[in-house]
């Protein structure tokens, strides 16, 4: 057991550092630092200097190992296209991803789940075929389509809701948050049902396919053979047992919100670290684009192998379908 | 009175290749406390006969025709409330393999308690000490401490038995045990076995017992039933059913089970296989494989008729009862 | 293959469960009509289409921004209308069909033939190599889909000099999404390669003195094929997403060569001004694609399933 747990933690490093690699290649070799960085006019010597204290002529190991260390500080340089310390655009964009995602993941669980489940009880019900179909469409419309046609419906035609930006926020320390602002909250609704639509969807197919799977096994033949009520033979043992791999999947979802936010943000004009990771990739600037990916590769692997552990002490034997969760065809 | 009576059961599943009969004409009858044996081989329909009589056909198998009548009420044509509530109480059921059987999220003592609160007038704290009580009366060592292990902690004979004392704890008249040890370690199968014969005889409880181990029949049961293709074949004494097998498919079920102590005969083999339902032949549904076969038997199809000590479907036999 | 071979084998599967369960489900059938008539369109579209969207010789501006013909101001000439730039909606979503299926269609072969090649690599060769490329295929799956597309997509696209991404776009498009999608492939080929090599037929082949590749080859690829078709059938849906998506965050394929994705996106630009056909047809196209492609996916998997039998 220790042994696992211990291996399991030494695999996570092995991955951050293999995105390190690849970060440090892309910032290293994609496009010129020089050139990026240096002005309109500088001189030969300028960028001679600019070289020398990039220290670009060092050997790969040391710049690696140059990287690394300012990367574990949250220095990853400055950006080609702003001129600012990468560290600061992170750090201001992220509490607007993360408030995004956090509302996008509730509102997913709370109607995902109970339909998910409703779908399973009563299979040949007229809505639940209906809910099959429409979340059929669900999974199959793009999302920015969902996001076009939220705003087509609500801003362009209603006018109730806004369609771009977050609203006035509300700065705590070096948080700002939207919910404490009537525009700020208007601003989620949109993005927030965007995005979590289609972890909605995928949620309640999710919990609808385990739960009749589920209902096919030999213990809930014998629980019904002892008679059990109904609603203990649903929610007592059913349900229970398929909330396990079900809770493992959805928090693995949690990841992939943060990478679909990039599409949300985009159609919203959403501030945050997705809207800018998409610019930092349409310019070609890679400080950014590494950066983004070391941390989101950070989260990742934090919230896999926070499952993968938690798993073992649950129950060893159950394996979690990963790809699934994170859009993968499997 | 019967404690249980089947009468004509017939179940169909109804496929895109047109109706199945995987239960024809049923009928048998089980007395209080005594052990009934279905014996018979994989698909001839005796699962699915217990299934009907609990009430857990899974469609689209259902219930075409006849009747099946508890303790002088009909129970097959009952609103699921009303079976539910018979379920566990009334009628019981073991299934094959205890590992699946049982919820790997609950603690056995949970189990148990849940099933006794559905069904009996008890307070919780009641419920838990009983369930130690059956822990012990199957014969699990330190009931008090395993009853609040998972079932993934007990080894498969364990397991079984606490499978026999969940169907057990609610009381129930009857259990249908449906090959409760073929999933088990030969070692460990005659103690269950025993453990169930045991227990039924101390508690009263009639038992249909189901399997394709004549061994197990020749054991356990009083009286046996021959299931052959989804008919009844023969029914009768076990002692003289396997002294004076009558029927041609019985007579070869009785000859392929090797006897220690005897003599090294051949195995008898019966000729053939067991028609898949679709292909269930005209006349007798043995007639291909019967070594006394005339040809009426492709024609007609035998009815269970009444002679000493049992029951019997054989045209010879009837051609016998006319003429004796 | 004589006659009575290949009637016998027609009569087998015009008998099979699998077409039963397929004329049974009226969904399943639609679903396979539209998808039909959106290959047809789609691979026809150079000649069906009534405009040409891209030779600027025939654009006149005094026709831009035309509603569909049932509208007002509708034209019978763009029956759909037309953008800010005079283009027709109907051909562009023609040809830009024709692309994204394209691209959809090269990244799941691309995607198939490096996953099974690996998964074959990794089951028959066993020791360190599987282990490598299992964990490349852990780490990869737990990542999701859209950010490794990102990913490749940016670092392809920043290896190359800015003046050729236009020209390049769809060959980088068609890289990023076939490497990201091969990971499924490789492991259930992988499985299966296992399960054969295990067979005692392989050990005998072998002592008979028979490659036991070759064998494997034969016997493992067919054995496969039916996952790797279902497995096909949704990736196609996912791979023609993917490109949407890449295309519409303005990394996938440029306006000169638009896909479904590139049209929404610039659809998108115009929704405030009320020319809403720019953008919905587009995204009605793209939806009904992938939608049938999913419906299909899914009859496929059920009815190859062999627990639903």
């Amino acid at each position: 057991m220790l042994a696992f747990i211990v291996r399991r933690i030494f695999q996570a490093f092995a991955v951050m550092l293999a995105v390190a690699l690849i970060a440090f290649v892309m910032f290293r070799y994609l496009g010129d630092p020089v050139d990026s960085l240096s002005l309109e006019d500088a001189t030969a010597q300028d960028r001679i200097e600019l070289r020398q204290r990039l220290g670009l002529d060092d050997p790969f190991v040391v710049q690696f190992g140059r990287f690394v260390y300012n990367a574990t500080q949250g220095d990853f340089g400055t950006s080609y296209r702003n001129r600012r310390p990468v560290k600061a655009l992170l750090a201001e964009r992220l509490p607007a991803t993360l408030e995004l995602v956090l509302v996008a993941a509730t509102l997913a669980l709370v109607v995902g789940v109970p339909l998910g489940v409703y779908t399973a009880l009563n299979p040949r019900g007229a809505f639940s075929q209906f809910l099959q179909m429409a979340s059929l469409i669900g999974i199959s419309l793009p999302t920015f389509v969902t996001g076009i046609l939220l705003i087509l419906v609500f801003s362009v035609y209603l006018n109730w809701l806004p369609s771009f930006g977050r609203g006035d926020t509300v700065d705590l320390g070096w948080w700002t948050t939207g919910f404490l602002t009537i525009s700020g909250i208007k601003a989620l609704i949109l993005p927030s049902i965007m995005l979590g639509l289609f972890q909605m969807t995928l949620l309640m197919r999710l919990v609808r396919s385990e739960m009749m799977e589920v209902l096919r096994t030999d213990y809930i033949k014998f629980a019904r053979a002892r008679g059990l009520t109904d609603r203990a033979v649903h929610f007592g043992h059913a349900l229970k047992n398929t909330m396990i791999p079900v809770i493992t999947i959805f928090g693995l979802q949690l990841g992939g919100l943060i990478a679909f936010a990039i599409i949300t943000e985009t159609v919203f004009q959403w501030p945050g670290m997705g809207f800018l990771f998409i610019q930092a990739v349409n310019f070609i600037d890679v400080p950014v684009m590494a950066a983004y990916l070391v941390l989101v590769s950070l989260i990742f692997v934090v919230i896999n192998t926070s499952v993968d552990l938690l798993y073992a002490f649950i129950d060893p034997r159950l394996r979690v379908d990963r790809g699934a969760a994170n859009g993968h065809s499997s | 009175m019967a404690l249980l009576s089947v009468h004509n059961l017939r179940v169909e599943f109804p496929t895109r290749r047109g109706i199945l009969v995987a239960v024809d004409d049923v009928s048998f009858e089980v007395a209080e406390g005594e052990v009934l044996g279905v014996v018979g081989e994989s698909g001839a329909g005796k699962s699915l006969t217990g299934a009907a009589i609990i009430g857990l056909l899974e469609p689209p198998g259902r219930i075409a025709d006849g009747r099946i009548i508890l303790d002088g009420r009909r129970i097959d044509d009952l609103p699921y409330e009303e079976m539910r509530k018979i379920r566990g109480n009334e009628i019981g059921a073991i299934f094959q393999d205890p590992l699946t059987s049982l919820n790997p999220l609950y603690t056995v003592g949970e189990q148990l308690v849940e099933t006794m609160l559905t069904h009996l007038d008890m307070t919780p704290a009641q419920a838990a000490k009983r369930a130690v009580e059956l822990l012990a009366e199957v014969g699990i060592p330190a009931p008090e401490r395993r009853v609040d292990h998972y079932p993934h902690q007990f080894s498969g004979g364990m397991r079984q038995r606490v499978v026999i004392a969940l169907a057990l704890c609610a009381n129930p008249r009857l259990i249908i045990a449906d090959e409760p040890t073929t999933a088990l370690d030969v070692s460990i199968q005659a103690q269950i076995i025993a453990l169930l014969k045991r227990l039924c005889r101390e508690h009263g409880t009639a038992v249909i017992l189901v399997t394709h181990d004549m061994g197990v029949i020749a054991e356990t049961a009083d009286r046996v039933a021959v299931m052959y293709a989804g008919r009844l074949v023969e029914v009768g004494e076990v002692r003289q059913v396997i002294k004076e097998a009558c029927h041609p498919y019985t007579h070869g079920l009785m000859g392929s089970i090797p006897v220690a102590g005897h003599d090294a005969e051949r195995l008898v083999q019966i000729e053939g296989s067991m028609p898949r339902l679709t292909d269930i032949p005209n006349g007798c549904s043995f007639h291909p494989r019967c070594p006394n076969v005339v040809d009426r038997c492709r024609a007609e199809r035998p009815e269970l008729i009444k002679r000493t000590g049992g029951e019997i479907a054989c045209l010879l036999f009837e051609d016998e009862q006319e003429n004796a | 293959m004589t006659i009575a071979t290949l009637v016998d084998h027609w009569r087998r599967f015009t008998d099979s469960d699998l077409l039963y369960s397929f004329t049974r489900s009226k969904v399943t059938i639609t679903a396979a009509v539209v998808l039909v008539l959106l290959f047809l369109s789609a691979g026809l579209a150079p000649w069906i289409a009534p405009h040409d969207p891209f030779d600027i010789a025939t654009l006149d501006l005094m026709d831009s921004e035309l509603p569909p013909v049932w509208e007002e101001d509708g034209d019978p000439r763009f029956l759909l209308g037309t953008d800010t730039q005079a283009r027709d909606v109907l051909s562009s979503i023609l040809h830009g069909l024709r692309i994204s299926l394209l691209v959809g269609f090269a990244s799941v072969i691309l995607a198939t033939v490096v996953g099974v090649f690996f998964g074959l690599l990794s089951g028959f060769v066993g020791g360190m190599v599987d282990a490598a490329i299992m964990r490349v295929a852990d780490v990869l799956l737990s990542f999701p889909a859209i950010l490794v597309a990102l990913l490749i997509n940016g670092v392809l696209r920043g290896m190359l000099p800015t003046e050729y991404h236009q020209d390049v776009a769809i060959f980088v498009l068609i890289m990023a999404i076939g490497l990201t999608h091969w990971v499924q492939y490789a492991r259930t080929v992988r499985s299966s390669t296992l399960v054969e090599k295990g067979k005692e037929y392989v050990q005998a082949a072998q002592i008979i003195g028979l490659a036991p590749l070759a064998i494997m080859l034969r016997h493992v690829l067919p054995n496969v094929m039916g996952p790797v078709l279902v497995i096909s059938t949704i990736n196609l849906g996912m791979a023609v997403l993917t490109e949407a998506t890449l295309s519409f965050l303005g990394v996938g394929m440029p306006p000169t060569e638009p896909s479904l994705g590139t049209l929404i996106r610039i659809g998108n630009e115009y929704l405030f001004s009320g020319i809403w056909w720019v953008v919905i047809f587009p995204s009605v196209t793209l939806a009904l694609l992938v939608l049938a492609v999913n419906l299909l996916g899914d009859w496929l998997r059920d009815a190859l399933n062999p627990k639903l039998r």
